[in-house]
């Protein structure tokens, strides 16, 4: 992977599927949970969803240790922040840091980020943060190696004013798509809503995600199969 | 607090663009100034986003319009809204026009050049002060002109031999217009980095106007389209 190559046609594919939707109340963020070392997974159960406040999340794709530290960057000016303020940052102090960091290195950082939360003056809002630094305030964004195979499916199926479960549901789907083609993403979805009640963590494991094509079903062994069909003999 | 959230070292060379515009296309008319661009906003070859705007009103009398990063156009419209305050702050009756904006982003341009750390732009620059119309162009290299009409990237190859045969001194409103959408029709044509949702803004001695989104009808109904090779099967 040749990263000084400046070839203005291939961006740098990164490891990872995340993904930020607004819905009518608040947002919900999704994730794989692949980290990969070339081509061993490293971990196979991340958290690429992690917490800058009570009411604020980033969803982190691209160079695991970048995307570290930019967050723990912007947690600790948030902190601060809210100190000085007197009440939780706003998404968009949250999203607005991250973005100085994100653009003022942006020759040596490689990190896409979601930031997605809740505040009383706004309401939900998702802010998507490509490589380069550009902040866009987004009704949904998706992002990592894994989004390239479902913008047509977003394209289809998106809208506005979904009802909380029906964005889980969603992003949920969307996020076992991607893993589901995508070698660099894998493992378990997560999600975090996020709405006036506060944050919420969910989440799902392989066996509880549906299959798609040339997907079968997972059994403890072959010898179950064998023993629950009637005596067949073994096709050779 | 600079030191952590950007770094002196290594910011000294030439980066390459992650999020990026296409054309943008300007003309003087009658009453002042009309711009047009498309709101993509391209990561390599995947049309990514698709409502950047990537016009904005600068002060009472401007308007930019910018292609290329843009991380580095959203931070071009900080500077410049600084440049701004800081002219209204004066609070003496006078106020920067377009020629003085313009003047402004050549410098900034030009100086990051020479450094070696270009802000990876082509912008437009409109505006209409004391019944002067300006209308004018800077790129990251630093060069810079005026022109009755101008254009940025493709707009250059494909808007402006149009207008050099078509445009003239006191156009209409709606002569302008017609003229921008044949030139943004031929650039969704031909530059695979147009999508079709556009706007175009009016800058006037009254003020400055940005359309709502909207989106070109295209043809396709040539009898060569439909029968590409009658007459000659097995060709393409």
């Amino acid at each position: 992977m040749d990263a000084i190559s400046g070839d203005l046609n291939a961006p740098h594919s990164m490891g990872t599927t995340i993904i930020g939707v607004t819905y009518d109340g608040g947002v919900v963020l999704g994730a794989d949970s692949r980290t990969s070392t070339g081509m061993y997974v490293a971990n196979r159960a991340s958290d690429k969803i992690t917490q800058l406040t009570d009411n604020v999340y980033i969803c982190r794709s691209g160079s695991a240790a970048d995307s570290q530290i930019v967050s723990d960057y912007v947690r600790y000016y948030l902190h601060q922040h809210t100190i000085q303020l007197g009440q939780p940052a706003t998404v968009k102090v949250a999203a607005n840091l991250v973005r100085l960091i994100a653009y003022n290195n942006k020759n040596m950082l490689q990190t896409g980020l979601i930031v997605g939360g809740w505040d009383k003056y706004e309401g939900g809002k998702i802010y998507g943060i490509p490589l380069g630094g550009t902040i866009l305030e987004l009704p949904f964004t998706i992002g990592g190696s894994g989004s390239s195979y479902l913008y047509g499916f977003f394209d289809q199926v998106w809208k506005e004013g979904m009802t909380q479960d029906e964005a889980e549901k969603l992003v949920v789907k969307a996020v076992s798509l991607a893993i589901a083609r995508d070698g660099a993403s894998g493992g378990v979805v997560r999600t975090v809503t996020i709405n006036k009640d506060g944050a919420t963590r969910k989440f799902y494991p392989g066996e509880s995600l549906p299959l798609w094509h040339e997907e079968l079903e997972a059994k403890d062994s072959l010898l179950d199969i064998l023993s629950a069909a009637s005596p067949e003999p073994m096709v050779s | 607090m600079n030191n952590l959230i950007g770094s002196d070292a290594d910011s000294q060379r030439t980066l390459y663009p992650y999020v990026t515009g296409t054309s943008v296309v300007g003309i003087k008319y009658k009453d002042g100034i009309l711009l047009a661009a498309d709101m993509g906003g391209s990561y390599g070859s995947t049309l990514r986003y698709k409502t950047v705007e990537r016009m904005k009103s600068v002060g009472k009398h401007s308007i930019i319009g910018a292609s290329g990063e843009i991380s580095d156009f959203q931070e071009i419209m900080r500077y410049l809204d600084e440049l701004i305050l800081y002219d209204n702050m004066w609070d003496d009756g006078n106020s920067f026009g377009p020629k003085e904006v313009h003047n402004y982003l050549t410098r900034v341009m030009y100086n990051r050049r020479n450094k070696f750390n270009p802000l990876w732009n082509s912008l437009v620059l409109g505006g209409v002060k004391n019944g002067q119309k300006y209308l004018g162009t800077v790129n990251m290299i630093g060069v810079h002109y005026e022109d009755n009409h101008v254009a940025t990237g493709f707009g250059n190859h494909l808007s402006r031999p149009i207008l050099r045969d078509e445009w003239h001194e006191n156009l209409t409103f709606e002569e302008g217009v017609k003229l921008l959408e044949k030139c943004m029709r031929v650039l969704l044509y031909r530059d695979r980095s147009a999508v079709n949702k556009l706007q175009i803004a009016k800058i006037t001695e009254e003020g400055v106007t940005i359309s709502q989104p909207y989106s070109l009808k295209t043809f396709w109904n040539f009898a060569a389209f439909q029968n590409p090779t009658v007459g000659a099967e097995g060709s393409w």
